[in-house]
C-alpha cells in the first residue's frame, strides 16, 4: 500500500515535487500581497511530500526529509516565538512587527516573515508527523 | 534590592556548574550571596529602626498594575534577616551533611531558588508579586521535602506538604483579589492604610476567611498541622531551614502583615487566638507523643507557630512585642537544634532518641548547643526564650478576650514544651550511654558553626535584651500600625509570669522524668488521634480520585461520538438559550440568489445526505469531500482566495490521512441501535438548525461596527501587505496564530503518542509508575 510503484505515480511524483515546493515556497513569500502565506504553503509543501510518499516509500521519503517531522514542529515553534522576541528588544509592545530593509537588493525583512516561517514548518510537520506515524503504523 | 534577589534566582541556575567549577566547596560559594545581602540589610537597620520604611521601586507590568517593589520596614527586615543569616549557615551546614550525596547540586539550585522567593515574599510589596513568591516557596518546598525522591515516604511526604499548601494557596489568591478589590489597590502599603475601609466592608469576612485559608495551611496551623512533622522527611537542612525558620512562618508573616487592614475585628481575634491556641497546646501534647528527635522538634515547631498566631489575635501592643521576640527567639533555637539533630543523625546513624544516650563525651560541642537551644526553647533565663515565654504570659494576662482560656491553654503549652525542650536536649547526651549503630564523634566544622553561632546569639541576646530591642519594637511598630515605644529586658521582678514559668519548670521537668509512662498513657489515645486530621485529609484525597474516576468515565470515556454530542448539545443548549431569550431579529431576509450559487449549495445538501445514507466508507468520504470542495467554491465565489485555497488543501490532505486510515477499520458494520441513531439526527438537526439561525441572526440583526475596516484600512500603512488575511494572520492576530501554531504541534504529538503507544506498553509504564501513593495512608 504504502509503496504504490506504478510507474506513472513514480514519475510523476518526481518530476512535481520540485515543482510542488517551488510553489509552496513561493506561495510562503508573496502571501503577505497576494493570496496564499505559511499556513497555505506548508499544506502544500506537505502534500508533495505525501506525494512523494506514496510513489517510493518511508524509507525513501525519510531520506529525503534528513529530519524528524517533529524536528520540523519545534523548530517551527521555535521560530513563531522568536519573532516575538525583537520588539521586545526595542521596547514595544510584544509581538510588535518589525521592519528592516535588506540594503542593496531592497528586500524588505520582517517579523511577519520569520513568524510565517514558522507557521509554515509547524503545518507542514504536523501533518508529516501524523502521516509518517500512520505509514509507521502499518508495517508491524 | 530586586536585582540581588532575582540574582539569586539565576545563581541558582548556575548551581551545577558552580559545582564543577569548585566541587564540595560550591555550597560556600552559593552562601556569599545571602551573605552579602545580610550585611546589606544589617546596613539598613539603623533607617528602618529609626521609623523610616525603605521603598524600593520597580515596575514589573505597569499595564496590569502589577510591580515588584519591595518594602522594607521594621517587620520585612527581621524576615529578610532571618532567612539570609540562616540562609548562610545552612548553606554551609548542607556541605557537611550531604558531603559526597550525588544530587547535592541539585539540592542547591532548588535550596537558592527556595531562598530568594522566601526573601521575595517577605519583601515584595504587591500582592500578586507576593503571592507569585508565596507559591514558588511552596513549590520549591515540595522538592525539596521529596528531595530523596526514591523513598516513598518522602515522595508520600512531599506531596501532601504540597496538596495542603497550594489548596490555602487557591484560597489566598481568592482573598487576595477581594482584598484588592475591597481596598482598591494592589500595594501592601496602601492597604496598611486602609484598614477601616477594609473591616467595613462587605467582603471583610470571606476575604478574611480566605487569606486564613492560606496562611493557616502554610504555617500548618489547626487542623491542617498534620503535614509539617511529615515534612520530616527531608534532609535535616532543609527541615531547618523551611520547616522552622523560613517557610512556615509565611503564613505568620502574612498575618502580622495585614494585621493593620485586616485585625482587631471580632472574628479575627476569636479564629487567631483560638485557632492559635489549639495549634499550640496540639503541638507541645503531640511532641511528646514521639522518640525521632525530628518530630518531637516539628511538633515543638507546630507549638511555636500557635503561639505566634495567638498572640497576632490578641493583638495588643505587648503580644506584638512578645510576637516578634518569640519568632526571633523562636528561630534560632530551632535553626540551632534541627542543626544538632541531623549531627546526631549524622555521627550516630540513628533519629530515635530513646536509641541514643550519654553522647557528651563523644560531642561536647553539640551538647552545648543543645542545651543552650532547648534553655531557650524551655523558656528559662537568661535566654531569649525567656524573655519571649514571659512577654507571651504577660500579654496572655491581659488579653481583651478569652483571657482565662488562653492562660491554661499557655501555662499548659508551657508545660509540656520544658518536657520537649529537655528530652532533644539531655536524654541524648546525658545519662547513661547507648550504643548507636554507628560510633558517635563530633561533626565537622561546617556543620558545627551553625548551631554554635545560633545557639550563641540565644544567650547575647537573652542576656543583652538591648542589642534586639529596636528591631524587635520597629517589627511590633509595623505590625500594630502606629509606633510602638519600648524597651526588652531580661528581669521583670518577681510577677505572675514568673511564678507560672517555675511551675511549668518543676512540672515540665517531672513529665521528662517519667517520659515513658507518659508516653505509654498517650499511646492509649491514638486510636482518637488517628481519627484527626490527617485521616480526614487521606480520606478527601481517595475521595478526589473516585470523582475523577468516575467523571472520567462519564465524560472521558474515548468514545469519539459521545464527546461529539456532549459538545454539540451543549453548544446548542448554551448559545440556543441566548440567541433566543436575549436577542430578538425577524427572519425576514430578502434572498438574492443567483443560479449558479442555488446550485453549489444544493451540491453540499446532496454531498451531506449521501454521506449520511452511504453504507460504504469511500463513499461517505467522496460524499464529505464533494461537500468540501463545495465550500471551497462558495469561498471564491465571494472572493476569498486564501480561504478557497486553505479548504481544497485541506480537503487534499484530509483524503490522504483517511486513506490511510480506511483500510485499517473493520467492515463497514451498523452497530448503533436505532434509538442512538434518532438521538444522533435530533442533535445533528439541532445544531444544524442553530447554526443557521445564527447565520440569520447575524445577517438580519443591528449590525455592530465592523472591526474589518479597521484591517482593510490600516493592512498597507502599519501591516505593509496587501493581503489582509495574512496581514491579520501573521501580524494584526499574531498572538492568536502563535496559539493555534501551538494547538497544532500539541495535535501532531497527540496523534503520534496514540499510534505509537500501545495499550500493553502503557500497562507496562503504569507498573513501573505507580501514581496511587497518596492513597493509603
Amino acid at each position: 500500500m504504502v509503496k504504490s510503484g506504478t510507474l506513472i505515480l513514480s514519475v510523476a511524483a518526481r518530476l512535481l515535487m520540485p515543482l510542488q515546493l517551488l510553489f509552496s515556497l513561493f506561495l510562503l513569500l508573496r502571501g503577505h500581497d497576494e493570496p496564499g502565506g505559511g499556513f497555505i504553503a506548508g499544506l502544500v509543501a506537505a502534500g508533495a511530500f505525501a506525494l512523494y510518499l506514496f510513489a517510493y516509500g518511508l524509507t525513501a521519503t525519510r531520506a529525503m526529509l534528513r529530519v524528524s517531522p517533529r524536528d520540523l514542529v519545534g523548530l517551527g515553534l521555535f521560530l513563531g516565538v522568536l519573532s516575538t522576541l525583537p520588539a521586545w528588544w526595542n521596547g514595544q509592545a510584544f509581538f510588535t512587527a518589525q521592519w528592516w530593509t535588506v540594503p542593496l537588493i531592497d528586500y524588505k525583512f520582517s517579523t511577519p516573515l520569520i513568524f510565517d516561517i514558522g507557521v509554515y514548518l509547524v503545518v507542514l510537520g504536523s501533518v508529516l508527523t501524523a502521516v509518517v506515524a500512520l505509514v509507521e503504523n502499518d508495517r508491524d | 534590592m530586586q536585582l540581588a534577589v532575582l540574582g539569586g534566582f539565576v545563581l541558582a541556575a548556575f548551581a551545577p556548574l558552580l559545582h564543577r567549577w569548585f566541587g564540595e566547596r560550591a555550597g560556600l560559594v552559593m552562601a556569599l550571596l545571602p551573605a552579602g545581602l545580610a550585611l546589606w540589610l544589617f546596613g539598613q537597620l539603623p533607617a528602618v529602626t529609626a521609623g523610616q520604611t525603605l521603598v524600593f521601586e520597580y515596575a514589573w507590568m505597569p499595564g496590569l498594575d502589577i510591580t515588584l517593589t519591595f518594602l522594607l520596614d521594621g517587620l520585612s527586615l527581621l524576615f529578610a534577616l532571618l532567612i539570609s543569616v540562616i540562609g548562610v549557615f545552612i548553606l554551609i551546614y548542607a556541605g557537611g551533611y550531604l558531603k559526597g550525596h550525588q544530587d547535592l547540586a541539585r539540592f542547591h539550585v532548588v535550596m537558592m531558588g527556595f531562598m530568594m522567593s522566601m526573601l521575595g515574599l517577605v519583601l515584595a510589596d504587591n500582592l500578586v508579586a507576593m503571592f507569585v513568591f508565596w507559591e514558588l516557596t511552596s513549590i520549591t518546598s515540595y522538592l525539596l521535602i521529596g528531595f530523596n525522591h526514591t523513598d516513598p515516604e518522602a515522595r508520600k511526604s512531599a506531596l501532601q506538604g504540597l496538596f495542603v499548601t497550594v489548596g490555602g494557596g487557591m484560597a489566598l489568591m481568592a482573598g487576595l483579589v477581594m482584598l484588592a478589590i475591597a481596598g482598591d489597590s494592589w500595594s501592601l502599603q496602601a492597604l496598611t492604610d486602609k484598614g477601616e475601609i477594609l473591616r467595613e466592608h462587605g467582603l471583610y469576612l470571606p476575604m478574611l476567611l480566605c487569606v486564613l485559608g492560606g496562611a493557616f495551611t502554610k504555617s500548618a496551623q489547626f487542623p491542617f498541622h498534620f503535614w509539617l512533622p511529615n515534612a520530616m522527611a527531608a534532609p535535616t537542612p532543609v527541615s531547618a531551614y523551611l520547616h522552622s525558620a523560613t517557610m512556615v512562618k509565611a503564613g505568620i508573616y502574612l498575618l502580622a502583615r495585614l494585621q493593620p487592614s485586616l485585625g482587631g475585628t471580632e472574628a479575627w481575634v476569636t479564629i487567631l487566638s483560638l485557632v492559635g491556641a489549639l495549634t499550640m497546646v496540639t503541638g507541645a501534647f503531640l511532641a511528646l507523643r514521639h522518640t525521632g528527635i525530628k518530630k518531637v522538634l516539628a511538633y515543638s515547631t507546630v507549638m511555636a507557630l500557635g503561639t505566634l498566631t495567638m498572640l497576632l489575635g490578641i493583638g495588643t501592643e505587648e503580644a506584638l512585642i512578645a510576637f516578634a521576640t518569640f519568632l526571633l527567639a523562636h528561630s534560632l533555637y530551632k535553626g540551632a537544634l534541627f542543626m544538632v539533630a541531623g549531627i546526631l543523625d549524622h555521627e550516630t546513624g540513628t533519629k530515635d532518641i530513646a536509641a541514643m544516650g550519654g553522647l557528651r563525651k563523644a560531642m561536647p560541642i553539640s551538647a552545648i548547643c543543645a542545651a543552650v537551644a532547648a534553655l531557650s526553647l524551655g523558656g528559662i533565663i537568661p535566654l531569649l526564650g525567656f524573655i519571649g515565654k514571659e512577654l507571651m504570659l504577660e500579654s496572655v494576662l491581659h488579653a481583651e478576650r478569652f483571657s482565662n482560656l488562653l492562660l491554661i491553654m499557655s501555662v499548659a503549652a508551657a508545660i509540656m514544651t520544658l518536657a520537649a525542650a529537655a528530652i532533644v536536649a539531655l536524654r541524648p547526651f546525658f545519662g547513661a550511654r547507648r550504643e548507636t549503630p554507628k560510633p558517635p564523634h563530633e561533626g565537622p566544622s561546617t556543620m558545627l558553626t551553625g548551631p554554635v553561632i545560633l545557639a550563641g546569639l540565644s544567650l547575647v541576646f537573652g542576656v543583652l535584651p538591648s542589642l534586639v530591642s529596636p528591631l524587635v519594637m520597629s517589627t511590633a511598630t509595623s505590625v500594630h500600625g502606629s509606633a510602638v515605644e519600648s524597651y526588652l529586658s531580661l528581669w521583670h521582678g518577681v510577677n505572675l509570669p514568673l511564678i507560672l514559668s517555675l511551675i511549668s519548670l518543676v512540672v515540665g521537668l517531672l513529665i521528662y522524668r517519667h517520659w515513658e509512662r507518659w508516653r505509654g498513657w498517650q499511646a492509649q489515645l491514638d486510636p482518637i488521634l488517628n481519627r484527626g486530621p490527617e485521616a480526614a485529609y487521606f480520606q478527601f484525597m481517595n475521595l478526589v480520585v473516585v470523582v475523577a474516576e468516575w467523571q472520567t468515565r462519564m465524560l472521558q470515556n474515548g468514545y469519539i461520538r459521545n464527546y461529539l454530542v456532549m459538545t454539540l448539545l451543549i453548544l446548542v443548549g448554551l448559545t440556543g438559550h441566548a440567541l433566543v431569550f436575549r436577542h430578538d431579529f425577524d427572519l425576514d431576509v430578502a434572498l438574492d440568489v443567483r443560479i449558479h450559487e442555488a446550485l453549489v449549495a444544493g451540491l453540499m445538501v446532496a454531498g451531506a445526505v449521501t454521506a449520511c445514507i452511504m453504507r460504504s466508507r469511500l463513499a461517505s468520504v467522496a460524499a464529505v469531500g464533494t461537500m468540501g470542495f463545495c465550500i471551497a467554491l462558495t469561498f471564491v465565489l465571494f472572493s476569498a482566495p486564501d480561504l478557497g485555497i486553505t479548504q481544497l488543501l485541506v480537503e487534499t490532505l484530509t483524503v490522504i490521512l483517511l486513506i490511510l486510515v480506511l483500510f485499517r477499520l473493520p467492515r463497514f458494520a451498523t452497530l448503533s441501535t436505532p434509538l442512538e441513531r434518532v438521538r444522533d439526527v435530533v442533535v445533528a438537526l439541532a445544531t444544524g438548525s442553530l447554526i443557521t439561525l445564527l447565520i440569520l441572526a447575524v445577517i438580519s440583526g443591528e449590525q455592530l461596527p465592523s472591526i474589518s475596516e479597521y484591517m482593510v484600512a490600516n493592512s498597507v500603512p502599519l501591516g505593509h501587505g496587501h493581503n489582509i488575511v495574512n496581514v491579520i494572520l501573521v501580524d494584526f492576530r499574531a498572538l492568536d496564530t502563535l496559539g493555534e501554531i501551538f494547538v497544532l504541534a500539541l495535535a501532531a504529538i497527540g496523534v503520534y503518542a496514540m499510534l505509537r503507544f500501545h495499550a500493553d506498553e502503557y500497562d507496562a509504564a503504569k507498573q513501573r509508575l505507580p501514581h496511587e501513593e497518596y492513597l493509603d495512608g
